[in-house]
C-alpha cells in the first residue's frame, strides 16, 4: 500500500497537486461555467490525453513525435465510424438512394458498407479497435524505426511524414471517409442521445475519470524501474543497452503506450464533439499538442494537463477579440517556451514552491533522507539529445514538482 | 582447437575499416580470475579490442568465444546478459539519477519491459546495491545526484554499476584516467579485489598503476601483439621498448 | 497502361518528367537550402517554407512595380536576385536572435522555428492579406517549345532548371572550392578545433544558416513561375523538402540532387496514372519504407560505426 502510494500518488506532494488538479476538473469548472463553455473544456481535457502522451515519450523518452494526431485521429475515426453506422439506420436514411450507410458514402455513390467499416457496427469491437489498433500502428512504425535506432530528428521527421500521408489518405478518398468534411452528424451512442446537455455532463465526468486513469497509468509506468530506464534511455541510451538492456523494446512500448493513451483522447473528443475530421491527424494539430505538453513543463504529467488548458484558453479567448494576434501569440509561444522556459508551468511552480517557507512547511522536507522510499526521480531535466550523440546535450537540472 | 578452459578466447580477430586494419589478426586467451592489462601506444587498437568484445563494432573475420559462446554474433545487450561488462573511457553514468538508483537500475533483474515495469525494489536488491556501494567507496553518497560526484567518484561508480551486474568478464578502458595519485591507490586495491573471482580486462596507460594490479600484461601495437607476459618480462622487452615504454 | 500506346507513353513520360522539372527545380532549391542548413549544421529549419515564401512575395512585389512601370520583360532577373538578398538578411538575422542559442538542441530548433514558421505566416497575412497574388511573367517565360509534335515543353519549366543547375553549381564552388567553403566544413566537422585556429565559428554558422535561406528565397521566386503565392505556400513544400533532406542522405549534395529529382519524377509520374492524391500518399509512403530500412538514406557515406 506504502508502494502503491508512492508510486502512484506520489508522497504528499504529489497528493496534493491531484487534488487541486481533480478539484478543479470536477468541481470548480461545471460550477463555474454553463454547459456550452464546459463541453468546450471537455474538449480541451481531450487533447491533454495526447499532452500526456507525449510527456511519457518525449519528456520522459526523449523521443518526440510530431504524429501523435495520428493516433488520435485513429481513436476519434473508430468512434466516428460507430457512431455515424448507428446514425445511418435504414429508416432515417430511408431517402438516400442506398439507404442504411452514411450520408457521404451515399453522394459518393457507394452501394454498400464497405468492408473495413464492418466491425464498427458493435460498440465491443470499436473499444476494442480504439485501443489495439494505434497501439498496432505505433508497434509498426516503432519497430522499424527504433530496431534500427532511428532516433530524434529523423524520427520527428518521419512521424511527420506519416502523419501527412494519413491526412491526404483519408481527405483523398472521400467515398470511404468522409473527406475532408469528416465525419459529422454524430448523435446516439447505443439510443443514448449524446447530444443533450445532461449526457454533456456525463461525457464530461467520464473525460475526467479517464484522464485521472492516464495519468495514475503513467505515473505507476514512470515510478517503476521501466520509467528510471527511460530517463537513463534519454541521457546515456549507450550505457543503458551496455547494461544488458535492450532500448528498441523500450522505446517501442512508450510509443505504443503513448498511441493508446492519445488514441482514448480522441474517442472521447468525437464523443463529446459530434464529428472527427482529418483536420486533428496533420502535422499542425499535432505539433500544436507538443506545445501544449511543452507549456506544461514536458516531463509533468500534471503539468500538461494545465498546459493544455492555459493553450486552448488563450487560444480561444485571443481567436474571438483579436484574431489577428493570436498566431503571433502562439507563435512567441513556441518560441518563449522552448527558449527561456524548458520546464514549463511546473518549472515555474515547482520555484516558486522552493522559495515559499509556507509550502515548504507544507509538504515537509524536501530532501529525500531515505533512498528506498524515495520514488521521486531526481530531476525532471530537460534534456534535449542529439541524433546519434548524447555528448552533446545541455543539462539544465532543476528538481521538478512532481509529475 | 579446444579453447574450453578460458573465460575469453580471441582468435584471428581482425576489423579493417575501408582497408585500415585497425585489429589485425588478433589471438589472446584470458584465463579465469585473471587481471590482464593491455598496453600500447595510440592508435594501437586497445579500445577497438574491447569495442568488438561487447559488440559495439562488428568485426571483420575471427572469432570471440566468451565461456565458448560465440559472441561475434550476438548484440551488445545479448553479450551482456551472457556475463561481460564494459566500462568506457569517460565516465558514462546516468547524471540526472541518485546514485542508489544508478546502482539499483544495473540490478540483472527487470531487463525487458514488463519485468522492469513489475520489478520491485526488495530487500535483496537493496542489500546488493548498498553492498556494491560499500566496495566502490560511496556508501554516503547514495542519496546524491551522479552528476555532482567528483571525476574519481563517477568511475568508481560505474565500476559499481558493472560489479551489479556480477559479470565474468568485466572490461574497464583506463579506469584511472583523471585520478589523483591517492585514487588510484584506492582504484588498484578495488580492482585487486574484484578480479578474486571474475576475469578482469584493463587498458591503462599508467605503468606504476599497472603494476600494481597485472597478473599478466598484453603490448598491442598496430593492431597485433608486440608482447606478452608478466610485467618486468614485458617491461625489458626491446621491441616493447623501441615502441612505447622509451628508454 | 490502358488505352495508351508505347509511344504514347513515352510522351507522356517525357512530358510529365518535364512538368515535374519545375516542381523538381523549386524542391532542388529548398532541399539545397536545406541541407545546408540540417545537413552541415544539424538544425531544423522548419519556417524554411516562410522563407520561400519571403521570396516569392518579392517577386509578385517587384512584378506589380514592373507592371506599373512597364518593365515586364526585365525585371525576373532582378526579382529573383532580390528575393535571394532579403530572404539571406532575414535569415542572418533570425540566426543572430534566435537560432544561435539552440544549436546544441535540435529537437528544440524544431518547435521554435516551427514558431518562428507561425509568425511569419501571420506576417505574411498581416502585410499582403490572406488572399493568393500572382506575379505577372514576362513574355519571354510563358508558352512551351515543341520538339516533335506529341510532346510539349514549358519554357518556363527549362528556365527554372536552369536556375536551380545554376545554383547548384554555384552552391558546390562555394562550398568546396572557396575559402569559405572550407571554414563551414571545418566548423561542421569539428567545431572546437575550428574555434581554436582562428575560425570564427559564429559567423560561420550565420552565413550558413543565411544562405540556406537565401536560396530558399530563390526557389520561391521560382515558385511564382508554376504557383500563386500565399501566407501559407511554404508549408506545400515543407514536408517534402525534408523528405528530400533526409532521403538523399544529410551529408551529402549528390545525394540531395538525385533525391530531389527522383522524388519529384516519381510523384509527377505516378500522379498522371494514380489521382493527385494517391500519387503523393504512394510517393511519400514509398520514402518511409526506404528509409525504414535504410535510415541514413540513399547516398549517406559510410561511416565508422
Amino acid at each position: 500500500m506504502k508502494l502503491l502510494s508512492s508510486k502512484i500518488i506520489g508522497g504528499k506532494e504529489g497528493a496534493v497537486g491531484l487534488i487541486i488538479l481533480a478539484t478543479l476538473i470536477f468541481v470548480v469548472m461545471p460550477l463555474g461555467l454553463d454547459i456550452f463553455r464546459l463541453n468546450l473544456v471537455g474538449k480541451y481535457l481531450t487533447y491533454a490525453f495526447v499532452a500526456i502522451s507525449l510527456v511519457l515519450l518525449w519528456g520522459n523518452g526523449g523521443i518526440l513525435s510530431l504524429g501523435q494526431g495520428i493516433f488520435f485521429g485513429l481513436g476519434g475515426y473508430a468512434m466516428a465510424m460507430f457512431m455515424k453506422i448507428e446514425a445511418s439506420d435504414p429508416i432515417t436514411t430511408k431517402i438516400q438512394t442506398t439507404p442504411g450507410i452514411p450520408d457521404f458514402m451515399d453522394w459518393n455513390q457507394i452501394t454498400a458498407l464497405p468492408w473495413f467499416w464492418e466491425p464498427f457496427k458493435s460498440l465491443p469491437l470499436t473499444i476494442i479497435a480504439i485501443l489495439t489498433i494505434p497501439a498496432l500502428f505505433a508497434y509498426i512504425i516503432g519497430f522499424a524505426m527504433f530496431k534500427r535506432r532511428v532516433g530524434g530528428v529523423y524520427f520527428a521527421i518521419i512521424t511527420q511524414a506519416i502523419a501527412l500521408i494519413l491526412t491526404i489518405l483519408i481527405v483523398g478518398q472521400q467515398g470511404y471517409t468522409g473527406g475532408v468534411n469528416g465525419i459529422t452528424d454524430l448523435k446516439t451512442v447505443l439510443g443514448w442521445d449524446t447530444r443533450t446537455n445532461s449526457a454533456k455532463y456525463i461525457l464530461y465526468y467520464m473525460n475526467g475519470i479517464l484522464l485521472f486513469g492516464a495519468i495514475f497509468l503513467s505515473r505507476y509506468v514512470l515510478g517503476s524501474k521501466f520509467g528510471m530506464l527511460l530517463l537513463a534511455m534519454r541521457d546515456k541510451e549507450e550505457r543503458v543497452r551496455f547494461s544488458g538492456y535492450d532500448v528498441s523494446n523500450f522505446k517501442i512500448f512508450t510509443f505504443c503506450l503513448a498511441a493508446m493513451i492519445a488514441a482514448v483522447g480522441g474517442a472521447m473528443f468525437t464523443l463529446q464533439v459530434g464529428f472527427m475530421s482529418a483536420s486533428f491527424i496533420g502535422i499542425v494539430p499535432s505539433i500544436e499538442m507538443v506545445i501544449f505538453c511543452a507549456v506544461g513543463g514536458r516531463a509533468s504529467l500534471i503539468g500538461a494537463v494545465y498546459g493544455t488548458l492555459f493553450v486552448n484558453f488563450g487560444k480561444t479567448f485571443f481567436s474571438e477579440t483579436y484574431p489577428e494576434l493570436w498566431l503571433f501569440l502562439m507563435g512567441g509561444l513556441f518560441i518563449t517556451v522552448v527558449m527561456f522556459f524548458p520546464d514549463g508551468l511546473a518549472g515555474i511552480y515547482s520555484k516558486f514552491a522552493k522559495k515559499s517557507k509556507f509550502l515548504r512547511k507544507f509538504y515537509g522536507s524536501d530532501q529525500p533522507t531515505d533512498p528506498t522510499t524515495t520514488s521521486k526521480v531526481v530531476g525532471a531535466g530537460v534534456m534535449d539529445i542529439a541524433p546519434a550523440n548524447d555528448a552533446a546535450a545541455e543539462v539544465v537540472n532543476i528538481k521538478g514538482a512532481k509529475a | 582447437m579446444s579453447n574450453t578452459d578460458f573465460v575469453l578466447a580471441i582468435e584471428d580477430l581482425t576489423v579493417s575499416f575501408d582497408g585500415f586494419k585497425a585489429v589485425d589478426s588478433l589471438t589472446m586467451y584470458i584465463d579465469k580470475n585473471e587481471l590482464r592489462v593491455v598496453i600500447g601506444p595510440n592508435g594501437a587498437g586497445k579500445t577497438t579490442v574491447l569495442d568488438l568484445i561487447c559488440g559495439k563494432t562488428k568485426s571483420t573475420s575471427g572469432s570471440i568465444k566468451f565461456m565458448n559462446k560465440e559472441l561475434t554474433k550476438l548484440s551488445e545487450h545479448e553479450i551482456v546478459r551472457e556475463g561481460v561488462g564494459r566500462k568506457f573511457q569517460t565516465p558514462s553514468i546516468y547524471e540526472n539519477l541518485s546514485v542508489y538508483q544508478n546502482l539499483e537500475v544495473s540490478y540483472p533483474k527487470g531487463r525487458g519491459v514488463f519485468g522492469s515495469l513489475m520489478f520491485k525494489r526488495t530487500e535483496v536488491v537493496d542489500a546488493e546495491v548498498r553492498k556494491i556501494a560499500d566496495e566502490i567507496m560511496l556508501t554516503d553518497m547514495l542519496n546524491m545526484e551522479a552528476a555532482l560526484l567528483s571525476h574519481g567518484q563517477k568511475q568508481w561508480l560505474e565500476i559499481g554499476m558493472l560489479l551489479m551486474q556480477d559479470p565474468e568478464l568485466l572490461m574497464l578502458d583506463e579506469p584511472v584516467a583523471g585520478m589523483s595519485a591517492k585514487e588510484r591507490d584506492q582504484t588498484a586495491d578495488l580492482l585487486n579485489k574484484i578480479s578474486s573471482n571474475r576475469s578482469v580486462l584493463v587498458i591503462e596507460h599508467d605503468m606504476e598503476f599497472v603494476k600494481k594490479i597485472a597478473h599478466k600484461v598484453t603490448v598491442l601495437h598496430q593492431g597485433k601483439i608486440l608482447a606478452e607476459g608478466a610485467m618486468d618480462q614485458v617491461q625489458a622487452d626491446e621491441k616493447v621498448i623501441e615502441v612505447y615504454l622509451g628508454h | 497502361m490502358f488505352g495508351y500506346s508505347m509511344a504514347d507513353i513515352g510522351n507522356i513520360m517525357v512530358m510529365q518528367g518535364f512538368s515535374g522539372l519545375s516542381m523538381f527545380s523549386v524542391l532542388l532549391l529548398m532541399a539545397l537550402g536545406l541541407a545546408i542548413i540540417f545537413g552541415q549544421m544539424g538544425v531544423i529549419n522548419m519556417a524554411h517554407g516562410e522563407f520561400m515564401t519571403i521570396g516569392a512575395y518579392t517577386t509578385v512585389m517587384l512584378s506589380k512595380l514592373a507592371v506599373s512601370y512597364n518593365l515586364v520583360a526585365y525585371y525576373f532577373v532582378f526579382a529573383i536576385i532580390l528575393a535571394f538578398i532579403i530572404a539571406f538578411a532575414i535569415g542572418y538575422f533570425i540566426e543572430f536572435i534566435m537560432i544561435r542559442h539552440l544549436y546544441k538542441r535540435p529537437l528544440d530548433t524544431l518547435l521554435a522555428t516551427w514558431g518562428l514558421s507561425l509568425i511569419m505566416q501571420q506576417i505574411f497575412r498581416s502585410s499582403f492579406g490572406a488572399k493568393e497574388v500572382s506575379a505577372e511573367l514576362p513574355e519571354w517565360l510563358l508558352g512551351s517549345f515543341k520538339p516533335t509534335p506529341d510532346i510539349d515543353i514549358p519554357i518556363n519549366g527549362v528556365f527554372v532548371m536552369g536556375l536551380a543547375a545554376l545554383v547548384t553549381f554555384g552552391v558546390y564552388t562555394f562550398m568546396f572550392k572557396s575559402r569559405w567553403g572550407l571554414r563551414v566544413r571545418a566548423t561542421v566537422q569539428n567545431r572546437v578545433m575550428a574555434g581554436a585556429v582562428g575560425i570564427n565559428t559564429q559567423m560561420v554558422d550565420r552565413v550558413s544558416y543565411a544562405l540556406g535561406c537565401g536560396i530558399a528565397g530563390v526557389a520561391g521566386a521560382a515558385f511564382t513561375t508554376i504557383a500563386s503565392t500565399g501566407p501559407t505556400s511554404g508549408s506545400l513544400y515543407i514536408v517534402d523538402s525534408f523528405m528530400v533532406v533526409v532521403f538523399g542522405g544529410a551529408a551529402s549534395l549528390m545525394g540531395t540532387i538525385a533525391s530531389a529529382f527522383g522524388i519529384a519524377q516519381a510523384q509527377s509520374i505516378l500522379q498522371f496514372f494514380m489521382t493527385s492524391s494517391m500519387g503523393k500518399v504512394s510517393t511519400l509512403l514509398v520514402i518511409v519504407v526506404i528509409l525504414m530500412i535504410k535510415p541514413e538514406g540513399l547516398f549517406a557515406s559510410k561511416l565508422r560505426k
